[in-house]
C-alpha cells in the first residue's frame, strides 16, 4: 500500500503534529520504507486466526467503588504551563 | 567497591565493611568523575541518595536491613520519580518533575535502595542505540565509538562502567536484553504482566515490561524479588505469587532440554556473534544439558508485526503531551492548534514523530484491518511459535542481537536500525521472559547470549544463566572505565 | 408530499458511582475546578487506569431491566481525538464489544398506548472535563474535575416517528435508570444527557433519508422542540429541492432552534482500537444472574400490576408508575387506606396538583404517603366526607396537625350520620324556604332532580360540611316530596 504525500499530512494533522510540506516530505520516504517492510505481513494467511490483544489469556480486574484520591491540585499543576484559578488553560476554544 | 556485584555489596554493607552512605558517596563520586565521558545519567540526585543513604544506615543500625537496603541502583528515565526530573530522554519532558512515584520505584525505595539518578534513554523508549536521546547519545564504556544499545542504553553503560551496581531498565522490543548484550552486563526482561507498569511512561502498552540490569544473573533475581508482583494500579500486572527468584538459583542443570531456534542463526548473523553463542551452548552440553533445535517458523513476522502494534499503541499513549497539563509548550500559540502542532512538533524527535505518523496512519479508516488486525494475527501466530517450542524444550538460546554493538551513527536508516532487533522483538510479542548474559567479545566489544522461557519461567531462566556464570567469567570482565580505582 | 419523521437517541446517563471509572477519585458534582481529578484523570505520564466494579454492575443492571443480551466479553476500545476537555488525547469507550447488546424498551404514549423502542446496544465510557469560556485573558480555562466519570451510553434503533414518541422514550429511560438508582438522572446537573440522529423521508419510502444529529438536548421538552424544529426544516428544504447534509447541529433553547457546528472541521477519524490498558471484561454468568435476581421491580412491571392486580386504568398506571418516587408514594397510601383506586384518585388528584403549584417533587411533599393514607381511609370509612377530606389535606399541607385524626378533630370536621341531627337541619332549611319550596312543587317532577340541589347545600352549609351527602340527599328528597 503506497504512501503519498496527502497521507502524511494527513496522518500529522490527525495526530496534531506540526509538519512543514518539507518535513512531510522527509518523512514520506522514511514511512514509505517502514510500511513497504511492515507489508511483509500481507503474504502471510491469517484465515481463522483470532487477533491477540494481550499476550498473557487474562481478564480485566475490577476495583471497588472507593473513593482513594485527595485533591493534589496545587502539586499537579506544578507542572503545568499555564493556569490560573485552578484551571489549565488554553488558547480560546470557539463552540 | 564498584567491582563488586549487588549481593557482593549487600553482603559487605551486613558486614559492615563499609556503610551504604561510603558507598554511595563513592558512587556519586564516580559519576562526577567519569559519567562526562559516557553521557549515562541524565539527572544525579545526590542529595536525596545521601539522604536515602542515611535512612539506610539508620534502618540497618536498629536491626531493620532487608536484602537490599543501602543498595545504590540507577533508574531509567522512563520511570517516573517523586519530586525528581522525570524526561523520558525528551525535550517534551525537559521540565516535567514527577508529582509521583512509579510503583516499581516505591517499591525499591520501601526496600531500602538508594536511588542514583535517573540514566539515558531513546526518546520514549523507542530506539536501539540511544541515538535518540535529546541528551545527546550514549557512549558505549567498552569502546567510546561504539553504541551502549538502546533504548536502556543509560542503565547498561551505567552499570557497565561501574557507576551504579545496578540500574532499572524497560524493554519493549529489546530494549534491556540489548543493550545488556552490548554492555556486557546481564539483563532480564520478565513475563508481560510480572512487574507493574504504573508511573512507567507508556511507549507500547501492550509490550513494555520493566526489569532489572546489573552484572549478573543473581542480583537480577535479587532485584526482581523485590519488583514483581500484582498492583493493584495497573490492571495488566498478573496477580500471581512471587517466588524467591534466588531460591533456585543453585539447581542442576542436568536434563535441561535447550532449543536452538534454527530462524536464529540464519543470515545477518555475524560469524563471530555466532561462534560466542554456539561456544556458551558447549558450556551448557557440558553442564548436562541437551541440545536440539527447534523452529519459530514466524520469526520473519515479528518485526513487521511490532512495527504495527507498537507505533499503533504510541500514537495515542503520546497523545496526552499536548501542552495543556505538562510538558513542552510552544511560545505564544495562536490558537489551540496552533498549541497542539507547535508544541508536539517541537516537543517529540525525528523518531518518535515517524512512530506517531506509522501509528496515526496504520490505525486511520481503511488501514486498520490490513495492519493493526492483521498484526494482531500474526501476533498470536508469533506466540503459539514459542508455546509449540516450550513443550518440547525448557528454555531457548540464541544471540541478543545479529552483530555486537555498532559504530556510533552507522545505523541512519530507520529500517535497518529496525532489524536489529530481529531476535529479541518476538519475546515482546508472545509476552514471554527473556535474559541476556554476556558470553565472550567480538574485539573489544560483548557479546550476549539470550534464553528464553515460557511464560512465568523466570526462576528457571535466572538458575540457568547463573550456573553459566558459575562456569564462565565473561559477567566479571570490565571496561577500562570500570578498571579506575576510585 | 407526506412525511415521516426518524429518530434515534443516544442517551448518556451518569453512573451515580462514588468514584470514577478507572480512578479512586471522587465523582461529587461541584467541587472546586481540578480538585477532584487525580492523576489518572489528568492522564498524567505512566498512569494507568483500573475499572470500577460498581459501573460494570450498573450497566449490567441496566442490559438486564431492557432484557437485554449481556455478552460474556467486552472490551474497552480508545476513540482518538484532541481536545481540550479530553486530557489523554484518547476517550475510553466500548466500539466493537460493548457491555450491553440489543435490548428493549417500552414506551407509553399521552393515549396510554405502549410501544417499544428497540435498543442497538449500550456501553460503558468516561465523560470528558468542562471548558469554561469565561474572559481569562482571551484564554478557555480548563476543569477536569467531570473526568473521567463513568457514562452509560444507550444508543436506541431509529424507532421513533415522532418528537413525542422520542420524548416518551426518554422518559422511559429516565425512569429505569432512576428505578435502578444508577443515575440520580438529575438533567439540569448533566446526569443526563441526549443526543437526538433527526431525519426525514417520504411515507412509503424504504431507504432513510440523511440525517443530522442534533448534540446535547438536555431536556424532555428540549427533545421535542429540537425535533420539530429540525423536521421542518429538514422538510423544507426537501420541498423547496434541496438535500440534508449529514452535520452535526447543537440546539439553541433560546432562539428555540437548531443550527450547524463546525461545519468546517474535516470527517474525524478516530482511529478506534483496543486499549491496551485494559483486559477483556468478562462476566459470568453466576454474577448476571445475581444481578438479576436483585432488580427492583421496573417501571413496566409496576405498570403492569397497577393495572392487572390493582384495577387502575392504562393512564393511572402509567402515570403512577413514572418515577420510583411516585409509585412508592401512591403505594403506600393505598396500603394505608386498602383501596386503590381511591388513593390513585388523591396522589393524582390533590397531591400532583398541590405539587404542580408548588413546583416541588413527590420526595418534597410536606404531606406524608402515611399521612394521606390515614385520611383517605377517614373518607372510606365515613369518617369524614369528601369535601371534609380537602380540607384536612390543605391543612396538614400547611402543616396544621400531624395527622389527619388531628385535624379532624381539632376543626370538628367529622361527618355528621345521625339522621335525628340531619334531619333537623333539613326542616330548619325547608322552614326557611318557602319560595323554593314552592318553585319545587310547582315544577315538573323530572325536573325537581336538579333543583334539590339548592337544598343540599343550604344543609351542608348548616352543618360546617359535616353532614353525610348522601344522607341529606336521600332525607330531602324523602321531605321535599312528601310536601308535593
Amino acid at each position: 500500500m503506497a504512501l503519498e504525500h496527502a497521507d502524511v499530512l494527513r496522518a500529522a494533522h490527525l495526530a496534531r503534529l506540526g509538519l512543514s510540506d518539507e518535513d512531510a516530505a522527509h518523512y514520506l520516504d522514511d514511512l514509505g520504507r517502514i510500511l513497504e517492510m511492515v507489508d511483509q505481513l500481507q503474504a502471510l494467511d491469517t484465515e481463522g486466526v483470532a487477533p491477540l490483544a494481550h499476550p498473557l489469556d487474562a481478564t480485566q480486574r475490577l476495583r471497588a467503588d472507593e473513593v482513594t484520591e485527595t485533591d493534589q491540585r496545587d502539586r499537579f499543576q506544578r507542572c503545568a504551563p499555564a493556569v490560573e484559578q485552578g484551571l489549565y488553560l488554553v488558547p480560546r476554544v470557539v463552540e | 567497591m564498584h567491582d563488586k556485584t549487588l549481593s557482593e555489596l549487600a553482603a559487605a554493607l551486613t558486614a559492615g565493611e563499609f556503610t551504604s552512605r561510603e558507598l554511595t558517596e563513592h558512587q556519586l563520586a564516580r559519576i562526577a568523575r567519569l559519567d562526562g565521558e559516557i553521557n549515562s545519567f541524565i539527572t544525579v540526585t545526590p542529595e536525596q541518595a545521601l539522604t536515602a543513604a542515611d535512612a539506610a544506615d539508620a534502618a540497618r543500625a536498629k536491626g531493620q536491613a532487608g536484602p537490599l537496603t543501602g543498595l545504590p541502583l540507577a533508574i531509567k528515565d522512563l520511570f517516573c520519580t517523586q519530586g525528581v526530573l522525570t524526561t523520558a530522554g525528551s525535550k517534551m519532558l525537559g521540565n516535567f518533575v514527577s508529582p509521583y512515584d512509579a510503583s516499581v520505584v516505591e517499591k525499591l525505595k520501601a526496600a531500602g535502595m538508594v536511588s542514583l539518578g535517573k540514566t539515558n534513554m531513546d526518546e520514549f523508549a523507542m530506539g536501539s542505540s540511544n541515538e535518540n536521546s535529546a541528551f545527546g547519545p550514549v557512549k558505549n564504556p567498552w569502546e567510546a565509538g561504539a553504541v551502549p544499545g538502546g533504548s536502556s542504553g543509560g542503565s547498561a553503560a551505567a552499570v557497565a562502567a561501574g557507576l551504579a551496581p545496578a540500574a532499572l531498565g524497560t524493554d519493549t522490543g529489546g530494549s534491556i536484553r540489548q543493550p545488556a548484550a552490548f554492555c556486557g552486563i546481564t539483563g532480564l526482561k520478565p513475563t508481560y504482566g510480572r512487574v507493574s507498569r504504573y508511573g512507567i511512561i507508556a511507549y507500547a502498552s501492550s509490550l513494555d515490561q520493566a526489569g532489572p540490569m546489573a552484572r549478573t544473573a543473581k542480583d537480577c533475581a535479587l532485584l526482581l524479588n523485590a519488583i514483581a508482583g500484582p498492583d493493584p494500579r495497573d490492571s495488566t500486572c498478573v496477580a500471581r505469587g512471587v517466588p524467591d527468584y534466588t531460591e533456585e538459583l543453585d539447581a542442576p542443570l542436568s536434563g535441561l532440554k535447550i532449543g536452538l531456534p534454527r530462524e536464529y542463526f540464519g543470515d545477518g548473523l555475524d560469524p563471530d556473534v555466532e561462534a560466542a553463542v554456539r561456544e556458551a551452548v558447549k558450556v551448557y552440553e557440558s553442564l548436562g544439558a541437551t541440545v536440539r533445535e527447534v523452529s519459530l517458523p514466524h520469526t520473519h513476522y515479528a518485526i513487521p508485526a511490532y512495527y504495527v502494534i507498537a507505533p499503533a499503541e504510541a500514537s495515542s499513549n503520546l497523545s496526552r503531551y499536548d501542552g495543556v497539563r505538562f510538558g513542552h509548550r510552544c511560545q505564544a500559540p495562536g490558537d489551540l492548534i496552533d498549541l497542539y502542532k507547535r508544541s508536539r512538533a517541537e516537543g517529540f524527535g525525528a523518531e518518535v514523530q515517524r512512530r506517531i505518523l506509522i501509528g496515526t496512519h496504520t490505525l486511520s479508516e481503511g488501514f486498520f484491518d490490513a495492519y493493526y488486525t492483521k498484526a494482531q494475527q500474526v501476533r498470536r501466530l508469533i506466540r503459539q511459535d514459542f508455546l509449540d517450542a516450550f513443550e518440547e524444550v525448557d528454555v531457548l538460546m540464541g544471540p541478543a542481537s545479529p552483530t555486537p554493538a555498532f559504530d556510533l551513527g552507522a545505523n541512519n536508516d530507520p529500517v535497518s536500525m529496525y532489524l536489529q532487533d530481529i531476535y529479541t522483538i518476538a519475546v515482546n510479542l508472545a509476552g514471554i521472559p527473556g535474559i541476556s548474559v554476556p558470553a565472550g567479545f567480538v574485539g573489544k566489544r560483548p557479546v550476549g547470549l539470550q534464553i528464553l522461557g515460557t511464560h512465568f519461567a523466570e526462576t528457571r531462566l535466572l538458575n540457568v544463566a547463573h550456573q553459566f556464570q558459575q562456569a564462565t567469567d565473561w559477567h566479571l570482565r570490565r571496561p577500562a572505565l570500570a578498571e579506575e580505582t576510585t | 408530499m407526506q412525511w415521516e419523521t426518524v429518530i434515534g437517541l443516544e442517551v448518556h446517563v451518569q453512573l451515580a458511582t462514588q468514584s470514577k471509572i478507572f480512578s479512586g477519585a471522587s465523582t461529587a458534582f461541584g467541587a472546586a475546578p481540578n480538585t477532584q481529578a487525580c492523576a489518572v484523570d489528568l492522564g498524567m505520564p505512566g498512569v494507568l487506569p483500573v475499572l470500577n466494579e460498581q459501573a460494570v454492575a450498573m450497566a449490567v443492571q441496566f442490559g438486564l431491566a431492557i432484557h437485554a443480551e449481556i455478552p460474556e466479553v467486552s472490551v474497552f476500545d480508545r476513540k482518538n481525538y484532541f481536545y481540550p476537555d479530553l486530557p489523554k488525547g484518547y476517550q475510553t469507550s466500548q466500539m466493537y464489544h460493548p457491555i450491553v447488546g440489543a435490548g428493549e424498551v417500552e414506551i407509553s404514549l399521552d393515549d396510554g398506548a405502549t410501544r417499544r423502542v428497540r435498543v442497538h446496544h449500550a456501553h460503558l465510557e468516561e465523560d470528558a472535563g468542562k471548558s469554561l469560556h469565561e474572559d481569562f485573558h482571551g484564554m478557555t480555562g480548563i476543569d477536569l474535575n467531570r473526568a473521567g466519570t463513568p457514562l452509560l451510553e444507550i444508543v436506541s434503533e431509529p424507532d421513533m416517528r415522532s418528537a413525542k414518541e422520542a420524548a416518551a422514550y426518554l422518559k422511559a429511560i429516565h425512569s429505569i435508570v432512576t428505578y435502578l438508582g444508577i443515575s440520580d438522572g438529575n438533567m439540569a446537573e448533566g446526569s443526563m444527557r441526549c443526543d437526538v440522529n433527526v431525519s426525514v423521508r417520504p411515507v412509503g419510502q424504504a431507504e432513510y433519508g440523511t440525517r443530522a444529529e442534533v448534540k446535547n438536548v438536555n431536556s424532555f421538552r428540549f427533545v421535542e422542540r429540537a425535533i420539530e424544529f429540525e423536521v421542518e426544516r429538514q422538510v423544507e428544504l426537501l420541498e423547496d429541492g434541496g438535500t440534508v447534509v449529514q452535520e452535526t447541529r447543537l440546539f439553541d433553547p433560546e432562539r428555540d432552534e437548531t443550527r450547524s457546528m463546525r461545519t468546517k472541521e474535516e470527517a474525524n477519524d478516530y482511529r478506534y482500537f483496543p486499549c491496551p490498558d485494559l483486559l477483556p471484561v468478562v462476566l459470568d454468568r453466576a454474577y448476571v444472574e445475581h444481578l438479576r435476581g436483585a432488580l427492583p421491580e421496573l417501571p413496566d412491571e409496576k405498570r403492569t400490576r397497577f393495572q392487572a392486580a390493582l384495577g387502575l386504568s392504562a393512564y393511572d398506571a402509567g402515570v403512577l408508575s413514572t418515577t420510583r418516587e411516585m409509585a412508592e408514594f401512591f403505594e403506600e397510601v393505598k396500603d394505608t387506606c386498602g383501596d386503590a383506586k381511591l388513593a390513585a384518585n388523591w396522589v393524582m388528584g390533590e397531591l400532583a396538583g398541590a405539587l404542580n403549584r408548588e413546583g416541588l417533587l413527590v420526595s418534597d411533599s410536606p404531606v406524608s404517603a402515611r399521612q394521606l393514607g390515614e385520611l383517605v381511609a377517614r373518607v372510606i370509612d365515613n369518617t369524614i366526607n369528601g369535601k371534609a377530606a380537602k380540607q384536612v389535606f390543605q391543612a396538614l399541607w400547611n402543616g396544621q396537625g400531624l395527622s389527619a385524626d388531628e385535624v379532624i378533630e381539632a376543626k370538628g370536621l367529622k361527618q355528621v350520620t345521625d339522621s335525628g341531627a340531619i334531619e333537623a337541619m333539613i326542616d330548619q332549611v325547608i322552614a326557611d324556604s318557602p319560595a323554593q319550596v314552592a318553585q319545587y312543587r310547582d315544577a315538573e317532577p323530572d325536573k325537581r332532580g336538579k333543583m334539590i340541589g339548592y337544598f343540599v347545600g343550604q344543609v351542608m352549609k348548616a352543618s360546617r360540611g359535616t353532614a353525610n351527602p348522601q344522607q341529606v340527599n336521600q332525607l330531602l328528597k324523602e321531605k321535599l316530596d312528601a310536601l308535593c
